[in-house]
């Protein structure tokens, strides 16, 4: 290869950049952008990232339903969305390459392996013909390059490894040429390669070399005429690390777990996506994390209850279908009145639906599904680091009001990964748990109450057997106040009802007061819930640097709102709900306040872009 | 089984009873075996607030509400998952599932093979009255074929589930059977339970006057008794009958009832072993309906699921030292902004 160049490409600076990674279930496209990621990250960019992947494990080779892309935005200001539309996308087959152009952008780059491009996978793409030899990417600029044989030819030297093995590095090979057009370093990557396989010379000799040969090919050959760079983002100063939703998430319980100074009791079943909290938790035994894998998604909630009258911090996690099986014993959990946190991490429904996808249409199901007035306090985050805070949150709040709690995430939340700020665990409150005392020779006097509120809270006392004098029977009948004996009285129900209720209602006292984005009073409130904060804030953001008379509020709690949700909704003309559902919360909204809405639904089981809110704010006001 | 504490303080019978009201119908076997369980429980050395007692629904499910213990009247068939997560974040309470026919082996059955599979350490008693009680007379996962009830009026064309083979099949450690008429050997088996280290299943015979009042009638019966239920004795050969004159034998793999004398004699018949590796005769001694097998048909040692837990628990910590949530949070590619 040369070492003389007629021209250097021309290297650019830009605010930000959309790159997407996408190939079959099995070319390591998750990998691939995982790496690319991590790298910007630890450059200083902001990273904002859209895992977006088949549920089928293998879908057969070369097919559309097999096609697995990984989408991250990287930049130089603060982001908080992986980006609407990528401006680069590496296509590694055909499938690859139909599947995601219709979201680049126009005039955007297209890396192709050209090899793949055969009959046998056009075909499979449901090409006619070649889209490389005709004009079905007139409009954008397509690098075209043989990366199997490339990466073949690169790796000829390597001993050990057969043809097919070799081939399973191209990922790394397309990816040595993104860090060139991208002016990233190698150093993770390859650090990573050699920790990833240690014990196997051969494997780690083949994809260090194809990581190195893509960038020096990227160097060396002239058909990349552009370069790109993104500086560093003004992020807050300090330490940093990249977090998904449920890495998040399950660091947030653990957290909770020790500030309380109790086990962390995880009782799951496997369901996608939510899977990987359990995967994380099992991990950390040496924090005394009791993972338990339930033999159903009933089992798991019956067994959370049964750790939350032991005393543990109990928590599941689930998906929607999950929440279905479970209802019945979180109903029970509801009139037990004991402290657990229920992750539902919202996939693509009704039924099994997408189970890869993100929705965010359990809402009424988690607030109304179960039988009888059984009212649960609801908290949905906002982005995948708010995991962290929010789950500890959750916590909080079941342990004031003896209740389970909803963690209400979003399969987009839980796969996708942003930067988060190292915090001091010193620096977060210490979470009080109060346990009754045992009381000595009772017997004949005064019995102990199960159901004495507590005059602030309205919470029950958190009795836990081994605690002598304080026996206590509860279950799913109709109880008696105080006593909590079975009993049919009808005031007795009646005001067992009320109490529930205006217990979990009395939480608002300690949640934070609802922010607006903004001015005032404008024309138009935008409200968002979940993780449609980053497209509806930005869009916002967008909006108002063009002079609309605009503002955002985003709820993270869902039940009870906060104490002065109704009056900021007052202040606005209109109200405008993105969501992505029928529009559940609008619904929500409008029976609880009575006032109108516009609900703005999204049912194309993938987050919403900026632009499509800013597009709508426009419409609204227009 | 839980650490016998030599400072338990003295207990009685009346300190186990609570002061709710008993509800079942008058002659139900539920009273007896409440009765046993509050006689047995001061004499097993477990302090009263360690003891918990978790149910599902149904007849035998009100129980907990009788017990002056710590207790949950909890779902539908899934008493056994509760118990579980109790078991779990507290493994040195001594747990007891009540349960029946239908609660543990129709809606609840898939709870309870995988509580005997994991060998949690919980007491579980089952009340088998072959019928559907709590909702008025339908047949269960334990009636006999052909039995005519409200729902299956031309009678149930089900063939009946064998709890004890379940449960064997399921690597129960603790298997027995017992029945309500009989309360000393109701008593002794539910203290042989207690003393078991991981999941005991104990099915009790229980009669329901009211759904199904003859199911039992040969087993309560003094002239008929002896002939239908074999008490078995460890180290003792299997000797039943009104005379004590019939006993058990295995013939290529049968099981065959033979008449002592002519040329049989003890020597002959199968001497009992609950401690026995294999579970293949308590099997095969589950499944014999005439006679009933009753008493503890395998008894085995094995680690319960808390006690591989909490090992996992201590492996972890002696290998990564003392818990740091700092230090987890740094688990992963840093970078340092300025």
């Amino acid at each position: 290869m040369s070492e003389v160049k007629e021209k250097e490409p021309s290297l650019r600076e830009l605010d930000a950049i959309v790159i997407r990674f996408a190939g079959d279930s099995g070319d390591g496209m998750q990998l691939t952008g995982t790496q690319f990621t991590n790298t910007s990250a630890v450059l200083g960019n902001d990273i904002s990232t859209f895992p977006d992947f088949p549920a089928e494990i293998r879908a057969p080779a070369g097919t559309m339903a097999g096609v697995s892309g990984f989408q991250v935005m990287f930049s130089r200001e603060d982001i908080l969305t992986p980006g609407d539309a990528p401006q680069v996308l590496v296509a590694m087959n055909p499938a690859a390459l139909k599947k995601n152009l219709p979201d680049l952008e126009r005039g955007g780059f297209i890396i192709v392996n050209t090899d793949s491009f055969n009959r046998q996978n056009l075909r499979k793409a449901d090409y006619d013909d070649n889209p490389l030899e005709d004009d079905s990417l007139k409009g954008y600029r397509v690098y075209k390059v043989p990366l199997t044989s490339l990466n073949r030819e690169a790796l000829k030297d390597v001993e050990g490894l057969t043809t097919k093995e070799k081939d399973r590095s191209q990922n790394l090979f397309a990816l040595g040429i993104t860090f060139w057009i991208f002016d990233r370093p190698l150093e993770m990557t390859l650090e990573w390669i050699e920790k990833k396989f240690a014990g196997k010379p051969a494997v780690i000799e083949a994809n260090q070399k194809a990581l190195r040969m893509g960038y020096y090919f990227g160097e060396n050959t002239e058909i990349f005429r552009q370069r790109f760079r993104i500086s560093p983002a003004d992020l807050p100063a300090g330490t940093y690390r990249k977090l998904t939703g449920n890495e998040a998430t399950a660091l947030g319980l653990v957290t909770a777990a020790v500030k309380m100074g109790k086990p962390l009791f995880y009782g799951s079943y496997p369901i996608t996506p939510a899977s990987d909290i359990l995967h994380f938790l099992a991990k950390l035994r040496h924090f005394d994390v009791r993972t338990f894998q339930a033999e159903d998604e009933i089992a798991a909630m019956g067994s959370v209850i049964g750790a939350a009258f032991g005393g543990a911090l109990a928590v599941t996690g689930t998906s929607g279908p999950g929440i279905a099986l479970k209802s019945e014993a979180m109903n029970l959990a509801v009139v037990l009145e004991l402290p657990m946190v229920i992750i539902d991490v919202q996939r693509g429904g009704p039924s099994t639906g997408l189970p890869t996808k993100t929705e965010q249409a359990d809402l009424l199901q988690v607030l109304f599904g179960r039988n009888g007035e059984s009212p649960m306090p609801v908290v949905a985050p906002q982005s995948p680091t708010d995991c962290f805070d929010l789950a500890i949150e959750a916590v909080r709040l079941a342990i004031r009001g003896m209740t389970p709690v909803i963690f209400l995430s979003e399969g987009y939340l839980a796969n996708s990964s942003e930067p988060w700020r190292i915090i001091d665990p010193d620096d977060i409150p210490a979470i009080d748990v109060h346990h009754p005392a045992p009381r000595y020779g009772t017997n004949g006097k005064e019995p102990f109450l199960p159901y004495q509120r507590d005059p602030v809270t309205l919470a029950r006392p958190w009795a836990i057997p081994g605690t002598a004098g304080l026996e206590y029977r509860v279950g799913g009948l109709s109880k008696a106040p105080l006593t909590g004996n079975v009993s049919y009285d009808p005031y007795d129900h009646e005001k067992m009802v009320k109490d529930r209720a205006e217990k979990v209602a009395r939480l608002a006292d300690i949640i934070p007061e609802q922010e607006v984005f903004g001015p005032e009073k404008a024309e138009l409130l935008v409200l968002s819930w979940g993780g449609t904060y980053g497209a509806a804030r930005s869009a916002v953001r967008r909006a108002q640097k063009d002079g609309k008379s605009v503002a955002h509020t985003h709820l993270r709690y869902l039940n009870p709102f906060p104490a002065n949700l109704e009056e900021i909704l007052s202040r606005y003309d209109q109200i405008l709900v993105p969501e992505l559902n029928k529009g559940q919360m609008a619904f929500l909204l409008q029976g609880t306040f009575a006032i109108d809405v516009l609900s703005y639904p999204k049912l194309h089981a993938r987050p919403f872009r900026i632009n499509e809110i800013l597009a709508k704010i426009n419409e609204v006001l227009d | 089984m839980t650490t016998i504490d030599l400072e338990t303080p003295t207990l009685t019978r009346k300190d186990f009873v609570s002061d709710q009201e008993v509800r079942w119908c008058p002659g139900c076997g539920d009273y007896s075996i409440l009765a046993q369980m509050q006689k047995v429980l001061p004499d097993l050395g477990i302090r009263r607030e360690n003891i918990v007692f978790i149910s599902g629904i149904g007849c035998s499910s009100r129980f907990p509400y009788y017990m002056n213990t710590y207790g949950i009247h909890s779902i539908h068939g899934r008493a056994p998952t509760l118990a579980t997560g109790l078991a779990i974040s507290n493994p040195d309470l001594s747990i007891w599932v009540i349960t029946g026919d239908g609660d543990g082996l129709s809606i609840g059955g898939n709870h309870l093979i995988h509580a005997i599979r994991r060998n949690a350490n919980i007491n579980i008693i089952l009340f088998n009255n072959r019928v559907y009680g709590l909702t008025k007379g339908q047949f269960s996962p334990t009636s006999r074929q052909g039995m005519r009830t409200k729902s299956s009026p031309m009678g149930s064309i089900e063939q009946p589930l064998e709890p004890l083979s379940l449960a064997l099949s399921a690597g129960a450690t603790f298997v027995a059977r017992t029945i309500d008429t009989n309360p000393n050997h109701l008593g002794e088996t539910l203290t042989r339970a207690a003393a078991h280290k991981g999941t005991s299943l104990v099915e009790v015979y229980q009669n329901c006057l009211i759904f199904n009042p003859q199911e039992w009638t040969d087993y309560h019966n003094r002239q008929t008794r002896d002939d239908h239920m074999l008490f078995l004795e460890d180290g003792q050969p299997m000797v039943f009958g009104v005379n004590q004159d019939q006993g058990i034998i295995v013939r290529d793999l049968q099981p065959e009832i033979v008449k002592l004398g002519n040329g049989i004699s003890e020597d002959d018949l199968l001497v009992h072993d609950a401690t026995s590796e294999s579970p293949t005769l308590a099997y095969i001694l589950s499944r014999l309906r005439h006679p009933a097998v009753m008493g503890v048909l395998r008894e085995v040692e094995g680690p319960t699921y808390a006690e591989g837990l909490m090992h996992q628990v201590a492996e972890a910590k002696a290998k990564k030292g003392q818990s740091d949530l700092l230090s987890l949070y740094q688990e992963s590619d840093l970078w340092e902004v300025k």
